[in-house]
């Protein structure tokens, strides 16, 4: 008895230990480091020192920051906003149709996932620029005189945004309408509910996780992807991804980018305590 | 006997596709009745159901409820519900607010509508339970609330789709018992899916048995029982002998005589039949007897192989020379025949029914190909 126990322990312990090796060395360790360089201070040439402080978070107060903090809010809210409303009708569609093209729709969504998303917000640029592809095809058919060049505005940093989150809104969206028995729905015409009202009673309230989940993989990813609002905001729509890479790259401020991050993780945890609560499904969220 | 008709399907015809599932089907349910759509899964039954609920539109042919045509009305402008197989509760809403779901949606008065639910529930034996949410109930728990649902809206119809399909046996029984009886105390029409001969047979006071997307038959359970009108009715209702043959000698006012592969049988005479038509003949196993003798106008005989005992009735099989089976049933106590021995099956002229058999159709329709 003890001794098979030993075995299976032995067995247990091999399969699991190469995984907890590697969630050690490359997710604790790092994690570790960044929340002890957040209490560092700084010698006079920026580079971090040990000696335990509080001041970085301290700092995290700046008003300059707060600022950014409430505009990336508000890119971020615009951003899941938008996601909702254009991907529920469609993850709704290609969870519904019974078309056999419907692979074909499903992974419509999933192909630009295998891309890196560097490089396709990079195509939206040389799209939308003024010597773009936009602007010179409708200068070719007349409809304006003079180039039009819409880089570097808030509106175009929410349009990446959304472009390379709306898979991450869908995929959830997608499990959660496909799970819906449709037994209920004809349940709902056949008591005299209109489509609209089997919508909002029915349908509505039983996907609501798959919009809280996918709300979640929207949300946390666009306060930090500091690119899309570098390469399509150029600047004018800096959010909290762009603060901390800029402590990183250029500010030569590390103590404080790892303040900032460890706040970002925070707000996630936060905000995925807050799904749990509601009953949100973790499995969904793929973690 | 009401003969108002409330439900009429007439020639409906459904495709799918190039899958013929529902053809030329004529139905006329009327009021007040329990009409049983029976067959085996893929007969066209919960389709011709879904139909009628306004799930599904025929392909041709026309539906009228309470004489008005319903093509193109969606299913929440027909006054008809329907209990579904699985249930469709809806798991987000209590007890209260799915039964109360439909009257919302109708605008009825909050008073109304507290009273209604509270009397539907404790019509379905379910008070109290008005807080709950469905996963909180056991499964015949789930089909009283599906039952109070549909019930709740005064549908001139009630349609279902195999309610009972999900509970185990004992509680199936006890709850045909209740369906029907609720059906009588309300005086609504019901129309029932089902593939349980039996439950058709015990609740029904019309049963229409559909097969291969035809309806086959409709008949109180005893008509379908007594006087199988095809060979699949006969075989699907109930136990029976199938013996098929050709009419061999038709006398309208004494016997007609039947050749089958084995020997002559005889049975009582009946309009319809001519000399040299194939049939099938259909004999309960309880109408079934055996001697040791030959019997006038029977040349059938076999080996008796074995004997099963189920409680009061004896079951009993004898195999004939082409080595098919036939089963005849005696109360225990009766004196039998030894296995081994051989025995000539025969039955009362009276007591077995001829059925027109459909190969007479294929010889039929090959024979107009050659003229043509």
């Amino acid at each position: 008895m003890g001794k098979r126990l030993r075995g299976e322990t032995l067995a247990a312990f091999t399969m699991v230990a190469p995984a907890a090796l590697w969630l050690f060395v490359f997710v604790a360790v790092p994690l570790i480091y960044v929340l002890g360089l957040s209490f560092c201070g700084q010698d006079e040439f920026g580079n971090a020192v040990f000696e335990f402080t509080t001041k970085n978070y301290a700092n995290l107060l700046n008003a300059d920051y707060l600022q950014i903090y409430l505009r990336s809010v508000l890119i971020a809210g615009a951003t899941t906003a938008l996601c909702v409303a254009v991907g529920y009708p469609f993850a709704y569609i290609i969870a519904r149709t019974s078309s056999r093209h419907k692979s074909v729709f499903y992974m419509l969504v999933i192909i630009p996932f295998w891309t890196n998303s560097l490089v396709r917000v990079y195509g939206w640029k040389t799209f939308f620029s003024g010597t773009g592809w936009l602007s010179s095809v409708l200068m070719g058919l007349g409809l304006i005189d003079a180039p039009i060049d819409l880089l570097y505005t808030t509106p175009m940093t929410v349009f990446g945004m959304v472009y390379c989150l709306f898979p991450y809104m869908v995929l959830p969206l997608y499990s959660a309408i496909e799970k819906l028995d449709g037994s209920l729905i004809e349940a709902s015409a056949d008591l005299g509910a209109r489509r609209s009202e089997t919508f909002l009673r029915v349908i509505l309230p039983l996907t609501s996780s798959g919009i809280f989940s996918g709300s979640i993989m929207v949300f946390i990813p666009c306060l930090g992807y500091f690119f899309v609002s570098d390469i399509l905001g150029g600047g004018n729509a800096d959010m909290i991804g762009n603060l901390i890479e800029r402590q990183f790259q250029s500010a030569n401020n590390w103590p404080l980018g790892a303040a900032l991050s460890i706040m970002l993780i925070l707000i996630t945890i936060v905000l995925v305590r807050a799904y749990q609560r509601m009953g949100g499904d973790m499995d969904a969220l793929g973690v | 006997m009401n003969e108002k008709i409330i439900v009429d399907v007439s020639h409906v015809d459904k495709y799918y596709g190039d899958n013929h599932v529902v053809s030329d089907m004529n139905l006329k349910v009327r009021e007040g009745e329990f009409l049983t759509l029976l067959g085996s899964s893929g007969c066209g039954k919960t389709t011709t159901l879904r139909m009628i609920a306004g799930f599904e539109d025929p392909t041709s042919g026309e539906i009228c409820i309470e004489g008005n045509p319903v093509a193109g009305k969606a299913p929440f402008e027909r006054n008809v519900n329907t209990v579904f197989q699985s249930y469709a509760l809806f798991p987000h809403m209590t007890i209260f607010d799915n039964v109360a779901y439909g009257l919302r949606i109708a605008k009825v008065p909050k008073a109304d509508i507290a009273t209604r639910v509270s009397d539907i529930l404790e019509l379905v034996q379910l008070e109290g339970f008005e807080r709950r949410y469905p996963a909180q109930l056991s499964g015949g728990q789930k089909q009283r609330v599906a039952i109070a649902r549909a019930l709740v809206m005064h549908p001139t119809v009630l349609l279902l789709d195999e309610p009972l399909g999900a509970l185990d046996l004992k509680l199936r029984k006890q709850m045909q018992l209740e369906l029907k009886r609720l059906q009588r105390k309300l005086g609504i029409t019901f129309v029932y899916v089902t593939h349980d001969q039996e439950e058709a047979m015990t609740m029904s006071d019309r049963i229409a048995v559909m097969h291969d997307g035809v309806l086959d038959q409709l008949g109180t359970p005893e008509e379908i029982y007594e006087r199988p009108q095809t060979k699949f009715v006969a075989t699907f209702i109930g136990e029976t002998n199938i013996f098929e043959g050709c009419v061999n000698e038709v006398d309208t006012t004494k016997r007609i005589s039947v050749g089958l592969e084995n020997g002559n049988v005889t049975v009582a005479p009946q309009e319809g039949f001519r000399f040299g038509e194939f049939v099938t003949i259909s004999v309960r196993p309880e109408k079934l007897r055996v001697s040791l003798e030959p019997r006038e106008g029977f040349s059938l005989y076999g080996v008796v192989r074995d004997y099963i005992y189920v409680g009061s009735v004896i079951k009993c099989n004898v195999v004939l020379p082409n080595s098919n089976e036939v089963r005849f049933e005696r109360l225990a106590g009766d004196e039998l025949p030894k296995p081994g021995e051989v025995v000539f099956p025969y039955w009362e002229p009276d007591d077995c029914v001829l059925i027109h058999n459909r190969d007479n159709e294929l010889y039929t329709a090959l024979e107009s190909i050659r003229l043509v």
